[in-house]
């Protein structure tokens, strides 16, 4: 029998009268686990001017909404919205409790957990339910949260869990799970809340003096083709064919880390566990070798071309199609035959 | 006005560079064949430290790092690129840490450093990435944050002007003093080493090393600004039980190393005819064009 306490909780991000993407997909993921659970789906949402956000939220399959409306509230800084939820989850002591691993839920999280002695997982790529036995106690533990994530820069996958404290406390990047409505009349409980509650007035001892929002004008999530680009190949030069190649195909220029660490490609255009999730048409890997943590971003694309001179290169495990060469060699060629056979 | 501050650095495993023999036949990780590197974003933060000793004179920066003995290689580079001191903390009952005893355990080594204006850190830690011990920290000393950060711009009356770059573009806040701050890669990378520092602190060595050393134990006794600080549990007040295993609510379950259902691919010859029907094929089902 669900209660008002010990149920899942997301954080909503809220700007501009719109409730972020990760935060709908977190909330859809939290929908699956609350009724593996048998408990109750809730949200909380903290921000100014948040008229009826509830539309936007309750069609995910959540049972409570708290609202927390105040002018002070955005744009978001630390130490109001922790309070927030420090506060709200010792009142109703969530079992669960999901953020988004953006500059926001990665500020929040830790703050949270640690105030809180709970443990919190960062960037987690999957969640599920299931049971645990402690090796060393031997004690076992039921319906656990297993939070599984790449670790070690993406050479091994973890599955680590939260026996003992609440909430289980984990982080997930934009993309990573699917946005789906539950159902657009779903009924649920909005709750307003005083921010002066839960709050103390030095909590807003931080001021934002400026901000200055651009829009990225990489749109890697949206694109049905990328080509994207790893330490394979070998230099900037190198690297900026792929925009031609991209250009052609009508797709986008995404980059491994490596690439991006070596200085080929600006942050935005990273593809994977620490970057973009993307699940394009058709993905082109030039140069990359494959590393989990890139895979985790990008392995369920319909299509995928490896180009690579290593033959081995794991990532050639995942593709359907392997062309065993140099990037500069190839990638021109295919650009040559694009053009010849679309004219 | 001159300020204290803290740099918390840590020295990781180079997972930019796995190599095949970085991975053991069972599928952990071979540490020893990975070198360990000064975490790239703490050389980030090191350099807002610096950039903010050259402003304001007298400013003293001390760099704080978690783990074993030989952490101190990281107190030295960052002695030889214009720290003034440093601290290594370091004892078995921290081993197995999670984040929040990492951060409890470097909170405690804060405080015990004490009389600080600002705590600078990398955002994360490139064998984690979890970018978590930041905040954590500052939450286990109340006071407040600034996360994402690519300029301290200036520390004014009490109060620091930073520059933060976070998805949806820059954000620039004021934030009083005492304060952690984390520093994205994206700000100014860190100078390179000063020779003459090297030249200054090349026998810098905490107590541990220098025991196992005759020559370096002497040059420290003539030279006290060479030891680096060795401290453990004990000498930062910290509860055994919010430290290491005991201390983390988190629990590794289950490591694995992946194994990706093999799709059969198909090799295409890197010939201009191969290439060349590949398109075309994928023009034809309608992927491409």
């Amino acid at each position: 029998m669900a209660t008002d306490k010990n149920n899942l909780i997301v954080y909503c991000e809220y700007e501009d009268g719109k409730v972020a993407d990760v935060s709908l997909e977190l909330l859809t993921k939290g929908r699956q686990l609350a009724d593996k659970l048998g408990i109750k789906l809730e949200a909380v949402v903290a921000g100014s001017d948040l008229k009826d956000v509830e539309k936007q939220i309750l069609p995910y399959g959540v049972d409570t909404v708290y609202k927390f409306d105040d002018k002070r509230l955005s744009p978001y800084t630390s130490l109001p919205h922790s309070s927030i939820l420090i506060n709200l989850f010792k009142e109703k002591q969530p079992r669960i409790a999901f953020m988004g691993a953006t500059s926001i839920g990665r500020d929040l999280g830790p703050r949270v957990s640690s105030a809180l002695h709970s443990g919190l997982t960062a960037d987690c790529t999957q969640l599920e339910i299931g049971d645990h036995k402690d090796a060393r106690t031997g004690e076992e533990y039921k319906d656990l949260l297993l939070q599984i994530r790449p670790a070690f820069g993406g050479n091994i996958v973890a599955t680590i869990v939260n026996p003992e404290c609440r909430p289980q406390m984990a982080t997930v990047r934009e993309g990573v799970m699917k946005k789906e409505v539950r159902d657009s009349n779903y009924s649920g409980e909005v709750i307003n809340l005083k921010t002066e509650d839960y709050t103390k007035p030095e909590d807003f001892v931080v001021e934002v003096i400026d901000r200055n929002v651009e829009k990225s004008k990489v749109n890697l999530k949206g694109a049905p083709i990328v080509v994207c680009g790893g330490y394979g190949m070998g230099s900037k030069e190198n690297f900026d064919m792929l925009y031609e190649l991209a250009d052609v195909l009508g797709g986008e220029v995404g980059a491994s880390r490596a690439a991006v660490d070596a200085g080929w490609a600006d942050h935005d255009r990273q593809i994977g566990q620490t970057g973009v999730t993307v699940r394009p048409k058709l993905y082109i890997a030039c140069g990359i070798s494959g590393q989990i943590q890139h895979i985790a971003g990008m392995q369920e694309s319909s299509i995928i071309i490896s180009v690579n001179n290593d033959p081995n290169a794991p990532i050639n495990d995942i593709a359907d199609y392997v062309i065993t060469g140099n990037v500069e060699d190839v990638v021109p060629k295919l650009i040559k035959y694009y053009k010849k056979n679309t004219k | 006005m001159s300020y204290n501050i803290i740099v918390l650095a840590k020295q990781v495993p180079d997972t930019r560079n796995v190599g095949k023999d970085a991975m053991k036949a069972d599928g952990t990780i071979n540490r020893a064949a990975l070198p360990a590197i000064f975490n790239p974003e703490d050389l980030n933060a090191l350099e807002q430290a610096l950039k903010l000793k050259e402003m304001y004179p007298g400013t003293k920066v001390t760099i704080l790092t978690m783990g074993p003995a030989r952490a101190a290689e990281i107190v030295r580079e960052g002695l030889y690129r214009g720290a003034d001191g440093g601290i290594v903390l370091s004892d078995r009952a921290f081993a197995g840490s999670d984040t929040l005893a990492t951060s409890y355990a470097l909170s405690a080594a804060v405080r015990k450093i004490g009389n600080f204006d600002l705590v600078i850190g990398g955002r994360q830690a490139i064998d984690g990435d979890t970018a978590q011990v930041g905040p954590q920290i500052a939450e286990k000393l109340g006071i407040p944050q600034v996360t994402y950060a690519e300029d301290i711009i200036e520390v004014k009356d009490g109060k620091a002007l930073i520059k933060r770059r976070i998805e949806s573009g820059v954000e620039t806040v004021k934030a009083p003093l005492p304060l952690v701050v984390t520093v994205n890669g994206s700000a100014d990378a860190c100078r390179p080493r000063n020779a003459r520092n090297v030249q200054k602190y090349k026998y810098a060595a905490v107590p541990s090393e220098a025991a196992a050393d005759e020559k370096v134990k002497a040059l420290i006794e003539k030279r006290p600004y060479l030891e680096i600080g060795e401290w453990n549990a004990q000498t930062v007040d910290a509860d055994l039980a919010q430290c290491g295993l005991p201390g983390s609510p988190t629990k590794v379950k289950q490591i694995e190393n992946v194994v990706f259902t093999a799709k059969d691919a198909r090799r295409v010859e890197n010939t201009d005819a191969e290439l060349e029907k590949l398109i075309q094929e994928l023009i034809a089902n309608h992927t491409i064009g």
